[in-house]
């Protein structure tokens, strides 16, 4: 399979190619009965850049592309592309390109009548389509495939079809309606990688959804947090990351354990030892706290007057997972494995904190992320 | 009429529901179309059916009366009809499942290759209709089986396959036959016992189905009936024509009626076994 | 296995090869091509020629009006009306022929209840040409069973269609029709024509309604064949029921070959 990178530039037809678009959500809401699937989503995207939205299933991700695609009404709100109202267009005339999660090419066609398609939509002249296609299916790494029929690909490869389909055209904004979720785990990073350096060879506006974490953070240039219907955080996925604002999106991306603890001016005391709170929002909150941890900011030395002890062990390779029950409370710590092997179930240990600071949030249940 | 078989082919293939799931157009144009195709269609099924009932339901004078469903059973020739087509329905429906409840165990169990032929096996009783069938029959059967009703009974098994073997097949398919038998064998379980007391209740939905089938097919059938010469009840029911109208209706309307029963016993079967196909597969 | 190989192959295999043989047989036994000949003249052509012709009629009609009413079921919103629908076909689509006729003269006859109504509003159909007995009542009658036999083939096929193969060609920047004409059409016309093959095979097969409706008046293959059995054929034609016969099992058999053919095809592309 040719890796995308290693394809020869895209000819002449490429070079009047548009720069993707601005696009900008406004105040959308959309209901069905009671349920509230986008609850005033307000949203700039700038032209060429990647935006993934992330979030549990029933968020609200999938429902707000399909508004920007034309697909699904509004009950309320705008959707503006390029300074232009595309409330009232039809999904047909909303010149976006969109890869769906499975399934969507057409049985009927080989794969470059697929991949002509919106040309001939677009009344292109046959040979002109044809070329188009075939550039386009060798930019994907399927040029020699090209009087395949779909159901003669693999998974993986139908969907790198439906991507120079939905490129063919020369889109606006590239739309990607969860395209991995259904490949396994090998193609699907592989995909990963082309679908990436493809949108930054040809500067295209891409919404991205996804349930991911992994696939949002190593993809996006900016991270869509969502949940019933509302965005939680917008950020680089470094930022979002270190600085995740809320505990919704904490515990999305990688925080395991919740410890009380009580403040004391800017600091916290957990663990018998003090620790600078991290600035930000959640410096605000007032009341019952707990601190959010990540598995990383824990460190354990085995005492025999510790106050916790070791209630589950799991090996990930490199690194294994513990379980440290302190008092009531289940704190997740992971440890090289060489160290891990060395301890058993049920020892006593001292942890700590090993981070620069801490994030703190009202005090709560940890739902932890259905990934865990 | 269209042959048993035909059916029996497509209602495999739909799993006895018109579930779909497709989020669909709300065009206001599009809806007054649809009702429109809809109101006429419902029209053309259902004004026949008013019509039979009605005309059965008026004695001689026009006025209503339940007279013609009344005088039925005492009408010249209908029970001896009746108890005809009731025995050799019975007798075709023990001899199809003795034959074929065997067969397609044991092509499930053990010869899986032989599926593709069995069917095209199921598929030949549409290429061989009754009116065929019976003119090879009348030629070639021995007297003494001709001179017999139940050489119909023979030959309507042979009609009823594709419907049976497909409805036992999706039965057993729907239960995992192989599992179970290994884990009833396993537990010490003889043969006999293994079909008595797990394959037998499991298949439960498919025999009921399989069953309904052979009972509406034989009472039903009036080609093979007619021409060999013996007076099962559709056969009757086209003699008795000339004598009076509303009794015949009555009758016709009694075995339509009758038939719609146990037809839908077969899709409400169908449609339970399905659903445990899903669930066994997993799908909400 | 055994017993089942033994009854089949001798229920259906002997009469079949009786058939067969019997069709190049004079009454007396002689070996004949006499039968097959008088087959394709005179009134066995006549009746061949009206049987492929009832036949292509109500697989062609019922075919496409069986799509319209498929997909108008299918893109309703009542689980309700889908689940009265598909028992309704199952069972309309195995009416007993004779009680079939009953109820179509009930209605439909001379008079019938329908045609009544239709007099009091001042429609005459009986002198303007309708004829329930003739060829084209036939075919109305036919149809009765025919359509919800297409609905319930369809139906699965209409169902097979994905969603996101529209909303694909939409994004792409087809209308409605396009989708159709380029994709949707396209890709249920071999469920399609399965169907109306599957259509064709049963109405050419079928007696009991034609011969009670018409009492023989009509002439089609079916029919004839009942009437050589009934000792109406002429002398020395004796064996003509068996030419015929075999002509039926011919058609039927081409019918379904073309039949799987399109059932693969399909299965292939709306998995």
């Amino acid at each position: 399979m040719t890796d995308v990178r290693d394809s020869p530039p895209v000819g002449d037809s490429r070079a009047a190619a548009p720069a993707g678009a601005t696009v900008s959500l406004e105040n959308l809401v959309r209901s069905y009965g009671k349920v509230r699937a986008l609850d005033g989503l307000t949203l700039s995207i700038d032209a060429g850049e990647f935006v993934a939205f992330l979030g549990p299933s029933g968020c609200g991700k999938t429902t707000a592309l399909r508004v920007l695609a034309g697909f699904e009404q509004p009950d309320s709100g705008r959707v503006i592309v390029d300074g232009k109202d595309l409330s009232n267009v039809n999904a047909q005339k909303r010149d976006m390109g969109m890869v769906f999660q499975s399934y969507s090419l057409f049985p009927n066609m080989s794969v470059l009548d697929n991949v002509a398609f919106g040309l001939k939509m677009r009344r292109q002249s046959g040979s002109q389509r044809r070329t188009k296609a075939a550039e386009l299916l060798e930019l994907v790494g399927l040029g020699d495939q090209s009087v395949k029929y779909p159901h003669q690909l693999s998974g993986g490869q139908q969907q790198r079809v439906a991507l120079a389909r939905a490129l063919a055209i020369e889109p606006r904004v590239l739309l990607l309606d969860e395209p991995l979720s259904a490949l396994d785990a090998k193609v699907r990073a592989e995909l990963r990688d082309q679908i990436r350096s493809l949108q930054q060879r040809l500067a295209i506006t891409t919404v991205f959804v996804t349930h991911d974490q992994e696939e949002a953070l190593s993809m996006a240039d900016r991270v869509c947090v969502m949940s019933s219907g509302h965005i939680e955080q917008i950020a680089s996925p470094a930022t979002l990351y270190a600085r995740p604002t809320t505990a919704f999106v904490a515990q999305f991306v990688g925080i395991s354990s919740r410890v009380p603890v009580q403040m004391d001016g800017s600091e916290v005391v957990i663990f018998g030892q003090r620790c600078p709170v991290r600035t930000g929002d959640s410096a605000a909150v007032t009341g019952p706290i707990d601190a959010l941890l990540r598995p990383e900011d824990v460190a354990i030395d085995v005492d025999p007057d510790g106050t916790g002890f070791i209630t589950h062990k799991s090996f990930f390779g490199a690194t294994t997972r513990l379980v440290v029950q302190v008092g009531e409370i289940p704190v997740r710590v992971d440890v090289r494995s060489d160290v891990g092997a060395d301890l058993a179930l049920g020892e006593h240990v001292r942890p700590r904190i090993i981070a620069r600071d801490v994030l703190i949030a009202a005090r709560g249940p940890l739902e932890i992320p259905s990934d865990e | 009429m269209a042959s048993i078989g035909t059916t029996a082919l497509v209602i495999e293939a739909t799993d006895g529901s018109l579930e779909v799931d497709n989020r669909r157009p709300r065009r206001k144009k599009f809806r007054t179309w649809r009702l429109i195709v809809m109101v006429l269609a419902a029209a053309y099924f259902l004004a026949p059916l008013y019509a039979g009932l009605k005309f059965a339901l008026q004695n001689d004078s026009g006025h209503f009366s339940f007279w013609a469903f009344q005088t039925l059973p005492s009408s010249q020739g209908f029970s001896a009809a009746f108890f005809l087509s009731m025995r050799l329905a019975i007798f075709t429906a023990v001899v199809e499942l003795l034959l074929m409840v065997p067969t397609a165990i044991f092509v499930h169990l053990r010869l899986p290759k032989l599926r593709p032929m069995m069917d095209f096996v199921t598929i030949l009783p549409i290429v061989v209709p009754p009116i065929v069938l019976i003119v090879g029959v009348l030629g070639s059967a021995p007297l003494w089986l001709k001179s017999s009703p139940y050489l119909l009974s023979v030959f309507y098994v042979v009609l009823a396959m594709p419907f049976v073997y497909r409805s036992l097949d999706a039965g057993l398919t729907a239960i995992d036959l192989r599992t179970l038998v290994e884990a009833s064998r396993s537990l010490g379980g003889s043969w006999i016992r293994t079909l008595v007391s797990v394959i037998m209740p499991n298949l439960r939905a498919a025999l009921l189905s399989a069953t309904a089938l052979t009972l509406a097919l034989v009472f039903g059938e009036y080609t093979m009936a007619n021409l060999d010469g013996w007076t099962t009840m559709p056969v009757w029911i086209a003699q008795f024509q000339q004598s009076d109208a509303h009794v015949t209706l009555a009758a016709a309307m009694a075995l339509l009626i009758g038939t719609w029963l146990l037809l839908s016993l077969i899709v409400a079967a169908d449609r339970s076994q399905s659903r445990r196909r899903r669930r066994r597969a997993g799908t909400p | 296995m055994a017993p089942f190989c033994i009854y089949t192959g001798v229920g259906l295999g002997v009469p079949i090869v009786y058939i067969i043989r019997n069709a190049f047989l004079t009454f007396q036994g002689k070996f004949t091509f006499s039968n097959m000949s008088l087959l394709v003249h005179g009134t066995y052509l006549k009746g061949f020629e009206n049987s492929l012709l009832l036949s292509l009629l109500t697989s062609v009609v019922p075919g496409i009006l069986g799509v319209f009413l498929a997909y108008s079921i299918v893109t309703s919103n009542s689980a309700v009306l889908k689940r009265m629908v598909a028992t309704a076909s199952a069972v309309l689509a195995n009416f007993g022929g004779i009680n079939l006729t009953f109820i179509f003269i009930a209605a439909f006859g001379t008079t019938g209840i329908i045609t009544g109504w239709l007099n009091f509003v001042h429609i005459d159909p009986w002198n303007h040409g309708f004829d329930l007995y003739d060829f084209y009542g036939v075919a109305f009658v036919y149809l009765y069973f025919q359509l919800p036999l297409m609905v319930l083939v369809i139906t699965p096929a209409l169902g097979g269609l994905r969603q996101s193969w529209r909303e694909a060609a939409q994004n792409m920047g087809a209308s409605n029709w396009r989708y159709w004409r380029h994709v949707g059409i396209p890709v249920l016309m071999p469920s399609i024509l399965g169907g109306m093959l599957l259509l064709f095979g049963s109405s050419f097969a079928a007696y009991a309604t034609a011969e009670t409706l018409t009492l023989g008046t009509v002439t089609l293959a079916p029919i004839q064949i009942g009437d050589t059995l009934a000792g109406n054929a002429i002398a020395g034609e004796a064996n003509i029921g068996f030419a015929i016969a075999l002509g039926m099992l011919v058609v039927l058999s081409i019918t379904m070959i073309f039949y799987g053919l399109a059932r693969r095809r399909a299965s292939k592309w709306l998995r």
